[in-house]
């Protein structure tokens, strides 16, 4: 089995305050912390597993500046045996259309038997990189995927439904799947592992590298272009109760009491 | 006159919510526009269906086939892909839902129709057609204006909007039409529906819950708020981290992957507010958010809210209530 896993560097921003930046495009990111997009954590320990029971080989693959490194080293160290970093300053602004495309660009030209990717990325959340894929290059996929049973030529894979709900699909392989949270437990990289990766060559392509031109990537390759970012309008007035904990403890209990609660 | 399609979303023999949600949407933008609304209604005896659209768009286009009956997106694919070239709509709305994720990229790109996926908003600005989504799980909005085209195709995040009956039924035309399926799809193949599996503790009929999210850090600390749950006469449930982490089991997880609940009293601890779990829980008739960050989206769902530590919170709360029941007692 030769497995590619198409991963993201993104920063962590549930527990960080956001910024906007001065273009009104984008947010600060100094002060972020980035690592492997939480999906793409998920498709690269599921294709590691893949590996350690059939065979092959797996190829992280990312798009994006050069701190991407850093997630590529995770791969690495988590059982990854290749990476490749495509990177070039014409790429920015590429929604994920446009890097649906570059990743097209470099992986048409490999073998495999299976792509993962994550459902989404936790930046942008646009759930389109992986489905895009599939069709430049020609392949079945699915989505939302909880489940791999590999079987011969196909693949038999649950997808994630609302309502805890799932379905079983049989896929043709070759084929792309895209990773949902919590279809396995990432392992945790030892020390070791690490250090071992950092000897790791990670390959580096260019826009001229990969065939394409410089219209197909950026703004001009892209469908979406950001016009503004701005904070959401708040949907509800919270009350924001205020003290120390106990007295904010004293508030809420009498608000419960008040309503009957307790 | 140009047309806007809605794909109606159904499953098992019922017509989904976001179905309803996209209509309402959908008239709002034909009326401004002066286009056709008409729904896209595929599958296999829904007949029925199409009468229910009939009363929310001007028309109905029903595709019936045994092909079409569990959803497969290569076969939705194979369809609408040509429909649309044949009738070239300015507009493709689709649900941002388990269905509309698997169809809509693929089918876009395609077409080569510029998509933007995940939307809570969208409209024509003259010339330009703009989208607003969140990005940045819920902390950022972005307005984003499509590459231009003769064809848009948006997903609409589910519960963006609230669905609404037009004033009078719109006794939209039922057109039925050929499936345009020639050779049989064989890539991808729907198996069955797995249920999930029976639970031990049904959220969805406790009064009280207590909500908890990645904020609780580690399993250990799981303990002490199960005690708060406890003592406030209610059950833990989670965000979906919790379950993924193995902390607690599935059937304890809010939101459209999960359960929805409508407590008498939701308390958040330690979740962000991602729509995924809002939808879950915004309906709670009292919602006390505890998140250590001021901006966090879960602020603009709830009722109350505590910019602190839940670990400071948590224990004071229960010494709180425990001398509440201390005083009852004596
Ligand atoms: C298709 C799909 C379906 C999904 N379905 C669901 C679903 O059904 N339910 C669901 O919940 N999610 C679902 N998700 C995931 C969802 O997008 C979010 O990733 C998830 O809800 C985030 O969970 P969280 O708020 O617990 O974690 P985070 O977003 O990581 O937030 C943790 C929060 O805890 C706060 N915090 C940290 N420490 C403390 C402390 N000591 N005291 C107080 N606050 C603290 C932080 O400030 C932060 O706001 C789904 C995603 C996808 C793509």
């Amino acid at each position: 089995m030769d497995i590619i896993v198409c991963v993201k560097h993104v920063p962590e921003t549930a527990e960080a305050e956001l910024k906007i930046d001065a273009t009104g495009k984008g947010i600060e990111k100094t002060g972020l912390v980035f690592d492997i997009n939480e999906w793409d954590d998920y498709a690269l320990e599921e294709a590691v597993r893949i590996k350690e029971k059939f065979g092959g080989t797996v190829t992280a693959i990312t798009v994006g500046p050069e701190d991407s490194d850093n997630t590529l080293r995770k791969c690495l160290a988590r059982g990854a045996d290749k990476a490749i970093r495509v990177t070039d300053s014409k790429f920015a602004g590429s929604d994920a259309y446009a890097t649906a495309k570059i990743l097209y660009s470099v992986i048409r030209n490999m073998h495999f038997d299976l792509i993962l990717t994550g459902a989404q990325a936790g930046d942008d959340g646009s759930a389109v990189v992986g489905p895009v894929l599939a069709e430049f290059l020609g392949v079945p996929h699915a989505t939302m995927v909880k489940k791999i049973v590999l079987d011969g030529d196909k693949a038999i894979v649950n997808r994630e439904l609302e309502g805890g709900f799932e379905e079983r699909l049989e896929v043709k392989l070759p084929a792309l799947f895209t990773v949902q949270t919590g279809i396995n437990e990432p392992r945790y990289v030892s020390i070791m592992g690490i250090r071992k990766a950092m000897q790791k060559e990670i390959k580096v392509m260019r826009l001229a590298d990969i065939g394409l031109s410089e219209n197909d990537v950026g703004e001009t390759g892209s469908w979406l272009v950001i016009e503004k970012l701005y904070l959401p309008p708040v949907e509800k007035q919270t009350e924001f109760l205020k003290g120390s904990p106990d007295e904010i403890a004293a508030k809420v209990i009498e608000i419960l009491k008040s309503r009957g609660l307790i | 006159m140009a047309e806007i399609f809605v794909l109606a979303e159904h499953r098992q023999g019922a017509l989904r919510d976001i179905t309803f949600e996209m209509l309402t949407k959908a008239r709002e933008i034909a009326e401004k526009t002066n286009a056709n609304l008409t729904a896209v209604l595929l599958g296999k005896n829904v007949k029925e269906h199409a009468k229910t659209l009939a009363e929310y768009a001007k028309n109905v286009l029903l595709i019936e086939d045994s092909r079409l009956e569990n959803f497969n997106s290569d076969v939705y694919h194979k369809v609408l892909s040509h429909l649309i070239r044949q009738r070239k709509p300015v507009l493709t709305i689709i649900g941002h839902t388990s269905y509309g994720v698997e169809l809509a990229p693929r089918l876009a790109a395609a077409l080569n129709i510029p998509l933007a996926t995940d939307c809570i908003d969208f409209d024509f600005e003259g010339e330009r057609f703009t989208v607003t989504r969140q990005i940045y799980g819920g902390k950022v909005n972005a307005k984003v204006v499509l590459r231009k085209s003769e064809s848009y195709m948006v997903t609409l995040r589910q519960a963006a909007f609230q669905a609404k009956k037009p004033p009078m039924p719109l006794n939209g035309q039922i057109e039925e039409i050929q499936p345009p399926l020639i050779e049989e799809v064989t890539a991808k193949r729907f198996l069955e529906y797995v249920p999930p599996p029976p639970g031990g503790v049904d959220i969805t009929a406790a009064s009280v819950l207590v909500g908890i999210g990645r904020g609780v850090k580690d399993q250990s600390n799981i303990p002490i708020v199960e005690e708060l749950a406890k003592s406030l006469g209610g059950v833990l449930a989670c965000s979906r981290p919790v379950v993924d982490k193995g902390w607690l089991p599935n059937d304890r997880q809010v939101g459209t992957s999960g359960k929805i609940v409508k407590p008498k009293l939701y308390i958040a601890l330690g979740i962000s507010g991602a729509f995924q779990h809002v939808l879950g829980m915004k309906n709670s008739d009292l919602i006390i958010a505890v998140n250590k960050d001021p901006k966090a989206p879960i602020f603009s769902f709830s009722d109350y809210g505590i910019v602190e530590d839940l670990f400071k919170i948590v224990p004071a709360l229960k010494n709180k209530i425990n001398e509440l029941k201390a005083q009852k007692v004596t």
